[in-house]
Formats: C-alpha cells, sequence, structure tokens
C-alpha cells in the first residue's frame, strides 16, 4: 500500500505482529504486583480472541533485572535469553511474546547485538551449550504483550461490554498513558509508533472509545531506576520522579492513567498513597488519586469481565470512581474476599487517598 | 592507556554507547538522575572521553556512576547515538570486577543487592517473588501492600495465580531443573564468580 504526507510517516513506525501462534514468557514484577493480569492477558488472548498462545512452565527469570541492578555479567543475562528461546524452539514456536517491558528492552538488546557481533551470539550458544546443552533458534518475531492487543485491539472493540466511555453522559474517557522505557527508548524501531510518539497504548484507547490526552511529561521515566528503587534508602528518586509526572498531567483531569510496564503501573499506583501522605495532596480531587490500569486490566473491564477477577482489588488507589463511570457492575462486598469467597482480614483503609 | 581503559575499551556497551559526544547536553535535559542528584550523563560521557586511567579509577571510586536509573532516555534523545546509561553500565560493571564499588557508599549497596537478586533467581527462579519482598522493607507499598504480604496465598488465590503450584501459571514453582540450569548458567558465565568476590571483598572490608 502506498501513503502519503502524515500517513506515510506514521507507516514507517508501524510494526509487523503475527496474527497467531505465540511462545509467551511471564514478567516478574507483574506477576508479583498484577498476578491477575497475567492471568487474564491469557484468558483474552486465548478464550475472547481464539488465539493459540502457549506457555512452558520451564521458562525462568530473564534475569533483566539483576543485570539492570549490575549484580549479573551480560553474558550472563543474554544465556539466559538464549535458553529461552531453546525452550520456544523446543515447543516449536517462533513468534515471542514477552509481558515485561525491561525482558523487552533486553530481548531486542540481545538479538541487536548478535546480529552486530555475530561473535558474542557464538559465545553464548557455547555457554548455553556447556551450562545446558541447549540450543536455540532466533524468534521470527519479538514482540511485546502490549503489542499484540494493541495488534487484537479492534477486535477486543468489537466485542465492547463496556466502552471506555462516561456511561451517563456518552462522553469519552480522558486518558493518559504511560510507556514503559525500555519498550521503545533504546529500539524505538521496536516499538509501534516508536520512542517520541508510541501508540501502543493510545491506540487502544481510541479503540475502546476513550480520548488519549498528551501531557507534558508523558515520555519522562516513572522513576523505577532498578537499584534506585531496591534499596530502600534511594526511593527518593523513585517518588520524585512519579510526582513530577503526576504534576504534568494533573491540570489534564484524567480519568485514569493506563501503561504497558508492570513496575511502572504499581510505582503509579503506590506513589500516589505516599505523595498523599506527604503532602495531603492527591491528583483525582479531594481524598482521590488516578486509578492505574495495565493494558490487560483496562482490556479486560471493556470485555466484561468482573473488576475483583481483575485484580483491582490489589491496587491502592480506589478505581470504584472509574467503574462507576464506565457504567461496571461490582459487589463492594466481595472486594477483599479471599480464594472461593472466604472471608480473610480486610486491608487497612487509609482516609487520605481512597482505596475504596 | 592502562588496564582499565584497555578493559572499558574492550566492553561492548562502549562501543554501542559511545561514539563523538557533541557536548549539546540533550541526555542531561532528559535525564531522571540529573534531576533529582548533582549528576550529569555528559560529564560522565566527557570523562570517560579522556581515556585517561587516573580519571576513569576516580570515577570507580565515585559515589557518581551509581545514581543513574538506566531508563536509556538518553540514548533516544543523543543527536549522535550515543547511550550514556549504557556507558554507566559498563563502568559499575569494571567497578565492581576491580573492587572500587567499596569506595562509595552507593557502590556498597551491590551486596545487598545481590543477595536480594540473585537469591531470588537461584531459589526460586524469579528476580522478585512474593514471600521475600516483605512490607517492612516495602512501605510505600502502602496498607494494600500489607494486606497482600500478610494473606499472600489467599489473594494470590483469589485472582487465579498458582503461587508455588505445579504446572504452569502465575508465579508456579519453577522446577529444580530449571534452577539447576540457572546455577550452572551463573557458573559458566561469570556470575558465580562475581558474587563470590563480592561476597569476599565485602567480608574482607567488614561489610555485611
Amino acid at each position: 500500500m502506498k501513503f502519503s504526507g502524515i500517513q506515510k510517516i506514521w507507516s514507517e513506525w508501524e510494526k509487523e505482529i503475527p496474527d497467531d501462534h505465540w511462545f509467551y514468557v511471564r514478567s516478574c514484577i507483574r506477576q508479583n504486583f498484577f498476578p491477575a493480569s497475567e492471568r487474564r492477558y491469557l484468558d483474552i488472548v486465548r478464550g475472547n480472541l481464539g488465539r493459540d498462545i502457549f506457555e512452558h512452565p520451564e521458562h525462568t527469570t530473564c534475569g533483566g533485572i539483576a543485570y539492570h541492578n549490575e549484580c549479573i555479567p551480560q553474558l550472563t543475562q543474554m544465556t539466559i535469553v538464549g535458553r529461552q528461546f531453546s525452550i520456544m524452539t523446543e515447543s516449536g514456536y517462533s513468534n515471542y511474546v514477552c509481558s515485561c517491558v525491561t525482558s523487552f528492552g533486553l530481548y531486542c538488546e540481545a538479538l541487536n547485538t548478535w546480529k552486530e557481533h555475530p561473535e558474542i551470539e557464538a559465545m553464548v550458544r557455547e555457554k548455553l551449550w556447556e551450562s545446558c546443552h541447549r540450543e536455540f533458534e532466533i524468534p521470527k518475531s519479538l514482540v511485546h504483550a502490549s503489542d499484540l492487543i494493541y495488534h487484537l485491539r479492534h477486535e477486543i472493540g468489537a466485542k465492547a461490554v463496556h466502552k471506555l466511555t462516561n456511561a451517563n453522559t456518552g462522553e469519552p474517557l480522558r486518558v493518559v498513558d504511560h510507556v514503559g522505557c525500555h519498550y521503545a527508548k533504546m529500539f524505538p524501531t521496536k516499538g509501534v509508533g516508536g520512542a517520541e510518539y508510541p501508540h501502543v497504548l493510545s491506540g487502544m484507547v481510541e479503540a475502546w472509545g476513550g480520548e488519549s490526552i498528551d501531557y507534558p511529561e508523558r515520555r519522562h521515566c516513572c522513576g523505577y531506576g532498578f537499584r534506585q528503587y531496591h534499596i530502600k534508602e534511594n526511593r527518593g528518586y523513585c517518588v520524585s520522579n512519579t510526582h513530577k509526572k503526576l504534576e504534568s498531567m494533573e491540570p489534564y483531569h484524567p480519568d485514569f492513567i493506563i501503561t504497558n510496564c508492570p513496575g511502572c503501573a504499581y510505582f503509579l499506583d503506590r506513589w500516589q498513597y505516599v505523595i498523599a501522605h506527604q503532602t495531603r495532596h492527591t491528583y483525582g480531587g479531594p481524598g482521590q488519586g488516578i486509578p492505574v490500569l495495565t493494558f490487560e486490566e483496562a482490556a479486560g473491564l471493556v470485555l466484561g469481565y468482573d473488576p475483583w477477577d481483575l485484580g483491582l482489588q490489589m491496587h491502592q488507589v480506589a478505581v470504584e470512581p472509574l467503574l462507576d463511570k464506565m457504567g461496571v457492575p461490582y459487589d463492594p462486598a466481595k472486594k477483599y474476599l479471599g480464594t472461593n469467597g472466604k472471608a480473610i482480614p480486610r486491608p487497612e483503609l487509609p482516609s487520605i487517598i481512597r482505596c475504596c | 592507556m592502562g588496564v582499565l581503559v584497555d578493559t572499558l575499551k574492550a566492553d561492548i556497551r562502549i562501543e554501542e554507547g559511545l561514539k563523538a559526544c557533541i557536548n549539546c547536553g540533550s541526555c542531561v535535559a532528559t535525564c531522571p538522575a540529573a534531576e533529582f542528584y548533582s549528576y550529569s550523563p555528559k560529564n560522565i560521557v566527557n570523562l570517560v572521553s579522556s581515556w585517561d586511567e587516573d580519571t576513569i579509577k576516580e570515577l570507580l571510586c565515585s559515589e557518581t556512576i551509581w545514581y543513574c536509573g538506566e531508563c536509556m532516555s538518553c540514548m533516544t534523545r543523543c543527536p549522535r547515538g550515543n547511550a550514556p546509561g549504557m556507558v554507566i553500565m559498563a563502568l559499575r560493571s569494571l567497578s565492581i570486577k576491580e573492587g572500587y564499588f567499596l569506595k562509595s557508599e552507593r557502590g556498597r549497596q551491590q551486596l545487598r543487592l545481590q543477595r536480594a537478586l540473585c537469591g531470588n533467581i537461584l531459589n526460586y527462579g524469579y528476580c522478585v517473588y512474593p514471600r521475600t519482598y516483605h512490607y517492612e522493607e516495602h512501605p510505600e507499598s502502602g496498607s494494600i501492600g500489607k494486606w497482600v504480604n500478610e494473606n499472600a496465598d489467599e489473594v494470590f488465590g483469589r485472582v487465579g495465580a498458582n503461587l508455588d503450584g505445579s504446572g504452569t501459571g502465575v508465579l508456579r514453582k519453577i522446577s529444580d531443573k530449571a534452577l539447576a540450569e540457572l546455577k550452572s548458567i551463573f557458573d559458566a558465565t561469570g556470575a558465580t564468580e562475581q558474587m563470590e568476590r563480592v561476597e569476599q571483598l565485602c567480608r574482607e572490608n567488614g561489610i555485611e
């Protein structure tokens, strides 16, 4: 197809995303902080959209967080990547999808490095054979989990039970996005829309009836910073950077924040709690934060999943105002139940920023 | 040239991340660390570009190299294709290898990071794992984080996770075979050696 003008420029930043048959690897951070997103991602891709996406029990961490904390050498991290590819190969797949943005950046880095320096790929293959007697093929396609949902966004939109609109007025919800840094900042051509104008999340928002709202610090890091977070006394860096983002988006009165990075979603949620205690300021009005959704949670709400099946009870900032706007039904009495409806102790409910 | 310069130049991340800096300061303007710390990725690149052994040694002993958050925003914005964040990664690796990380407060944090993250990988197969992520160390996780921590099996079970279970699924138990393979990779690729060296140097210098 021939494009011209803006369409031509945009077409250069589109990404080829195969339609089916995926090998899936999980994210350490997302499994810890948003376990339901990890679970429902496969439910959505398989159950709602009828695609083949395979998970193998032998895959592990990619080691990315340890690598970015300088705890393991680059060769170690790349060899773990080789092991993951080996499991993909033995499973008969060649389309690789990972749910972690840090991992995605590292997979891109490994493939790019191996292309430019075949001797490093040879070294990784040698070390993998020496340590695990494994071999691997390079994936034909490498995408982040959000790329796949972006690719399937119109199918999700066509099955929508709830749109990203105000159920009372029909107006689109105002949505700000935060794309994880390692999604495209290192390898802009590997992300939908590149690093400066990523479309991966705004494309979903628009396909599901919402309005994507720009804000000045849209590209600023959430402030995770690896060792800046994993060491308690360094976390001033983290909250300062999230504070900068929240201050920047507040004047645009967003209905919610959508993210594609496991850590970012967590930090944008939790630092609102900390900032409320530090300053008594909340960003969604008096006593109210801005809800933060992973893209799976947003997709799940659109498709009519129960909010508590989506794990929204694991958020610190209350999601109920957003659910009310969208007209999503929920049972408040079931929010903090355990497995199979078991009654368990309820969390403390802070008065300074609502969490339900 | 000297040992430090030669080792640094042999790091692929220097080749990829350090080309010809024109001192425009774009990296500083976009850097989250530069905004909240006394830190300049441009200065780091200038100092490394001197290829002076003493200057690089001073950097390896400094607090400065530990301030970067490795978000790689600098890599996107540099008009000359440099990546100061990758230069930092190479400097940190060399600082650990040569034991200079002991000279800075931020560098000495390496022992805690290594024990936590490598411990999780080798024992559980995850970088982060719920049963070692304690609320007391993470009060920012809020009242919900505390609730999740205290009711982990019930909360993870409610949302469909498979915490420590067999087969596939969220937070499944990683098999002994997979853990053994990770350990073999650590042994074959230098991670075990690095961990033992950090432990030994910290022990010798009274750091726990």
